[in-house]
């Protein structure tokens, strides 16, 4: 049996049915990292030795009865932006270098409790920015579904871990469409929740206001399960809801759920494979019995902007700490402190990350601030109240993820302005703090997956699960697989 | 020419509450370097704030105590700088909406009242501490103090002269004392001072140009900056020059300050909305209960000392000046009932005591129900008030029970008139010369047989009863 073939949930039962061992399974998806990931660099670390600790311990507590968790002894990875107890946490920068938190990220925790293995970090754009994972410090992350593609960013080796079955499931984060966007390039499923849902804690802030932490995985039943594993009120967030954590309630039923389609995510711009692929999801799901209908929703110009703005300033003063002093790279020569400052930062952050730090401390320099930055805040509004809107009328807005499905190394790289705009579907999302889903929805000319994006109001999880989860029933999209490359065993 | 001053001040008083304002770590001063200190307080990566609720109360209590109005949607903001001793390379404080605003604190110089108004004052964060190792020519950060809260209280620019400066932190400091918000320790910096000062001819109407005076730290540091700054901005506008809008160091040792960084070089902080916490709301049943709990006012006991007791204004501004005083005056009236005799123990014996030993008010051991206890003996005729003074003298510095000791050491009067006239006819018996003196008209020499007798009492009779059978023994003869 290949056992990379199964999913979260499959893997669980044959660990709870005691058909394999929590170390068996670990080594096997360590070997297989091994084989595979020259190929695809999902992985900035893997966690050999660690894992092989936990898989033992995990054992124990399955065999005396004190974890019963579906997803006990099951191998996963997270995105190298969460905090893990004396593991290297790198956020894809060279800025931090060497750096191993004495803490770890609330989610991670949660997942190791329901006795999750980490397997290792995985790569990203440097601290999030990018749609690419080209900005990664250690080297771009390769899509398996064609040659020389990106997997989308920036929770690229997120994607890339489940889309090679090297991991059974990831956490990504989303500040602007960085869940949605790779699991439409990679052909696999993940949620961004409703901002609050998972605690931030732990994880190396990009956009505080818009980060949230989500699972990725082969199919909505496993991304569920994280979900709820993960979601929940943390003390330690004070922007984290005072709620419970989620639970689900999966049934194959769209009878007489209405779905908005705005007219403006279909025009200019829009790859027709994409668009073609997505209007044929739109069209299932009537023949399933939802009601579909279009509508507007011209606010949607200003989110991009909008999006940058905000984004960038608050990632101007969250990516001050990282200063060469304390942890993390620090320039080996310098004059005196500014000159420690300048020439660390310098030296230590990649161009993308010092164009939005530029960007960002713009937009809140004094006389800036009111035109740029307040702005920005009022525009928030006005698109958050349009979803409010959408969603007295709709229970889902259904819509593609990006414009296109994977980019060509390289392509986008050189034209930030165009990499911005390839986030024209996904950043509104964060502006109005919604939750948003992402599921395959078939193939374009090249054989690239294409994702169809499912956004709900907030805390409509349990809807958009169940939309996806009835989609899923009756498509196979999210079954296919690349052809891997793999290392011969030596 | 002559100049009127101008002044505003900016107050950073450091808030009692036993952890910081975002992390459970602790407050306490002077733990060895960085131990006090965690992932949040360290601005660690990937660490979030919580809200110490007890910041917000002590705000709300202080807002209350100043005559503020409470804003009931209050939020903090992120100021952004790099400095080694900012972890986050930013502070979160409070900009658009701070906690309190528009109150004023009622000061008197001379015997002229005035109110300062006070414009806000907002919550935030103390940074770490920076110490420069001469030696090994490096600087080391001690984090211990970053994250402990702070109030910074704001006035707006009303003051004239240095004793209104003065008489305002007075009060200040003593209602952050009374109202248990702070305990107002200059020399560990848990209360600082930053001065705003202008000058400008008399006769002009517009203010001065102003510097901002950094660093200061006692009162007395205070008056000296103000006078050093004033006197060298009118130097500079009577030598033709202008005053450059500037922060200045004042360097107490040297007794001048310095520039630091002017107008131009001033840095732009890049405030915007801390997105890491949420918007505080601050119910109306919060502002009662804290208005409900607040003890009475400096102000408000002064009234009603001199009203209740019919105390000296004097000796009234001096005990409710301090709530250390106030402890032990209120203590020690509730065990003997003399508020005369009580105030006039703490003007004289105990501020005559803290002061000969350098004994801070709040450092003052005895427990005031001794030194109530200690009156009603006195009253009670057990010692005499010589005595009285010496028991309390140790009981200053041991704080015992003056009944137990008194006992122990045997210091009770002798009451038992026969017992005095018996001494008094002994000393009369042994000195026939002074009894002569006496007889030829010398009233002085009364007191040398009062002297006589005392001392073979051992100082341990009532001097009133001495005189009196002295002086009826010496009429008989």
């Amino acid at each position: 049996m290949d056992l990379s073939k199964l999913t979260a949930l499959e893997a669980g039962k044959l660990i709870k049915n005691k058909e394999i061992s929590v170390a068996e399974i670990t080594k096997a998806a360590l070997d297989n990292i091994y084989k595979t990931d020259k190929n695809y660099k999902a992985f900035v670390t893997v966690c050999h030795d660690e894992a092989l600790k936990q898989a033992e311990e995990v054992q124990k507590k399955i065999d005396d009865g004190t974890l019963t968790s579906p997803l006990a002894g099951v191998p996963m990875a997270v995105k190298d932006n969460m905090c893990t107890k004396g593991i290297l946490t790198t956020a894809s920068s060279k800025i931090l270098t060497g750096f191993k938190p004495f803490y770890t990220a609330t989610a991670v925790e949660k997942l190791e409790k329901a006795g999750g293995v980490l397997l290792g970090k995985l790569n990203m754009d440097e601290f999030a920015m990018g749609s690419t994972t080209e900005t990664s410090y250690y080297g771009p992350t390769l899509n398996p579904w064609g040659e020389n593609r990106v997997p989308g960013g920036s929770s690229g080796g997120s994607a890339v871990a489940v889309a090679t079955e090297q991991a059974y499931y990831t956490l990504g984060s989303d500040t602007g469409g960085s869940i949605r966007q790779p699991c439409s390039f990679c052909g696999i499923t993940g949620i961004k929740p409703t901002y609050g849902t998972v605690s931030r804690y732990g994880l190396l802030a990009y956009a505080s206001s818009l980060d949230q932490i989500g699972p990725m995985g082969k199919n909505v039943e496993d991304v569920a399960e994280v979900l709820s594993v993960i979601s929940g009120h943390d003390p330690k967030d004070s922007t984290s809801f005072n709620n419970e954590s989620l639970k689900f309630n999966l049934e194959n039923n769209v009878k007489g759920r209405k779905i908005g389609i705005p007219v403006e995510y279909f025009g200019k711009g829009l790859d027709a494979d994409v668009k073609a692929r997505v209007l044929d999801a739109a069209k299932k799901l009537e023949s399933m019995g939802a009601v579909i209908e279009e509508f507007n929703m011209p606010e949607l110009e200003y989110a991009i902007p909008t999006y940058y703005i905000i984004a960038c300033a608050e990632a101007s003063s969250n990516l001050s700490r990282y200063d060469g002093v304390k942890y993390g790279y620090c320039t080996p020569e310098f004059e005196d402190l500014t000159d420690l400052y300048c020439k660390s930062r310098s030296e230590g952050f990649g161009m993308e990350v010092k164009r939005r730090i530029m960007i960002g401390a713009f937009v809140l320099s004094s006389g800036y601030y009111d035109a740029y930055y307040k702005k920005a805040l009022q525009v928030k509004a006005v698109i958050k109240n349009s979803f409010d809107r959408a969603f007295e009328k709709y229970d889902a807005i259904l819509s593609p993820t990006a414009p296109t499905t994977a980019l060509k190394m390289g392509e986008n790289l050189s034209d930030p302005l165009k990499m911005y705009l390839g986030d024209i579907y996904t950043v509104s999302v964060n502006l109005a703090g919604l939750p948003s889903m992402v599921v395959p929805c078939g193939f374009d000319s090249n054989g690239l997956p294409v994702g169809l994006q499912l956004t709900g109001k907030a805390f409509s999880e349990n809807t958009l699960m169940n939309i996806a989860y009835s989609y899923q029933q009756e498509t196979d999209f999210h079954l296919k697989r690349p052809v891997l490359k793999k290392e011969m065993e030596a | 020419m002559e100049f009127l001053t101008t002044m505003g001040l900016e107050v950073h008083c450091e808030l009692s509450t036993k952890t910081k304002i975002f992390c459970s770590c602790s407050t306490e001063f002077g733990g060895e370097p960085n131990t006090h200190v965690c992932e949040v307080c360290t601005g660690m990566p990937g660490s979030l704030p919580v809200l110490n609720e007890q910041v917000v109360e002590y705000a709300i209590r202080t807002g209350i105590a100043t005559n503020c109005t409470i804003t009931k949607y209050t939020k903090f903001d992120r100021k952004n700088y790099f400095y080694p001793d900012l972890p986050k390379a930013y502070q979160v404080s409070q900009l658009y909406l701070p906690i309190c605003q528009n109150g004023h604190i009622d000061i008197e110089v001379n015997g002229v009242k005035k109110s300062i108004r006070i414009k806000e004052i907002h919550m935030e964060e103390d940074a770490g501490k920076l110490i420069h190792d001469p030696w090994e020519d490096c600087t080391l950060v001690d984090y211990n103090r970053c994250g402990v809260p702070l109030l910074e209280i704001v006035s707006e620019p009303d003051f004239e002269s240095g004793e209104e400066v003065i008489a305002y932190l007075t009060k200040l400091k003593s209602i952050l004392q009374y109202i248990g918000v702070s305990d107002c320790k200059m020399e560990q910096g848990s209360l600082r001072a930053d001065v705003n000062i202008s000058v400008r001819p008399v006769g002009q109407k517009e203010l001065g140009t102003r510097t901002e005076m950094k660093n200061i730290n006692s009162f007395k540091a205070i008056a000296r900056a103000i006078e050093g700054e004033r006197q060298r901005q009118i130097d500079v506008i009577e030598d033709g020059g202008k005053v450059i809008q500037e922060t200045r160091r004042w360097d107490d040792t040297k007794g001048i300050s310095y520039a630091m960084r002017s107008k131009e070089n001033a840095q732009d902080y890049r405030y915007f909305p801390e997105p890491d916490l949420v918007p505080i709301e601050i119910s109306d049943e919060w502002i009662e209960r804290v208005k409900n709990s607040l003890p009475e006012l400096p102000e408000e006991k002064k009234a009603r000392y001199i009203a209740e007791y019919g105390l000296p204004e004097y000796d009234v501004d001096i005990i409710t000046g301090s709530k250390y005083l106030v402890r032990i005056f209120e203590g020690a009236l509730e065990v003997c009932g003399e508020a005369k005799e009580v105030s006039n123990w703490i003007m004289g014996e105990v501020l005559r005591l803290a002061s000969e030993t350098s004994t801070d008010e709040e450092n003052i051991k005895f427990a005031p129900e001794n030194l109530g206890k200690l009156i009603v003996l006195i009253k009670k005729k057990v010692i005499n008030r010589n005595t009285a003074k010496e028991v309390f003298e140790k009981m200053f510095s041991e704080n015992f029970d003056p009944e137990q000791y008194i006992k122990d050491n045997g210091l009770e009067m002798v009451n038992d008139d026969g017992a005095v006239l018996s001494v008094v006819k002994s000393v009369i018996e042994a000195n026939p010369k002074a009894v002569a003196e006496y007889k030829g008209g010398s009233a002085k020499v009364k007191g040398f047989f009062v002297g006589q007798c005392m001392k073979q009492l051992k100082g341990k009779a009532d001097p009133a009863t001495v005189n009196k059978i002295i002086a009826e023994e010496l009429d008989k003869l």
